[in-house]
């Protein structure tokens, strides 16, 4: 049973990834492809969680929350970017 | 291991999963940038809470084994994740977004 639920939740954030694949080369606007990587990026923290229990090994956590981190601070530069013209002021 | 812990694994896993994917659906099919924005930092979120959760519980059903530290991952993602999109909403109004006239028949609403 947890073997077809790995599987399953493989496929299905394989699908979102696409999808945000999609909106990222779509646009229209910039701020729709910044989107669109936050997005991918939070799933590929959850394909990242669902490997390391497909994989029963530990060492993915670490992993997890250093691409939150580096995502978090790429969408708040980026966003900031936008805003301001400008990162640190 | 235990057929009940396997049971709420595979389950948080599956809600989780479609989370993502509904959070990406939106993102995809929604028709301007408020509600693409609307639509994946809630169910994204919602999404890798429930996968961090069930690896959490996985790995706690494990002999000898506490796993506490994807609860980390949740605190960073919930408080990370409205400020990213608070930002976001911020430049798009710097920007002047162009919303598309949702009620062609009543241009005032």
């Amino acid at each position: 049973m947890l073997s077809v639920a790995i599987q399953t939740g493989f496929v299905m954030i394989g699908l979102a990834m696409l999808l945000n694949l999609w909106r990222l080369l779509k646009g229209p606007d910039i701020l729709d492809r910044i989107l669109a990587l936050d997005t991918l990026n939070i799933n590929a923290i959850a394909l990242l969680v669902l490997f390391g229990i497909h994989a029963a090994s530990t060492v993915y956590f670490e992993a997890a929350l250093l691409l939150a981190a580096v995502g978090f601070v790429a969408t708040t530069a980026l966003s900031k970017f936008l805003l301001r013209g400008d990162i640190i002021e | 291991m235990n057929p009940v812990i396997e049971f709420v694994v595979a389950a948080l896993i599956l809600l989780g999963a479609a989370f993502a994917l509904l959070g990406s659906i939106g993102l995809a099919r929604l028709p301007d940038f408020f509600t693409r924005l609307h639509g994946p930092t809630k169910a994204t979120t919602l999404g890798v809470g429930a996968m961090v959760l069930a690896s959490a519980v996985y790995f706690t059903a494990m002999p000898d084994q506490i796993s506490l530290h994807e609860i980390a991952v949740i605190m960073f993602l919930f408080i990370t994740a409205p400020v990213s999109a608070s930002l976001l909403a911020k430049a798009a109004l710097h920007r002047n977004t162009v919303l598309p006239n949702r009620n062609e028949d009543n241009p005032d609403t």
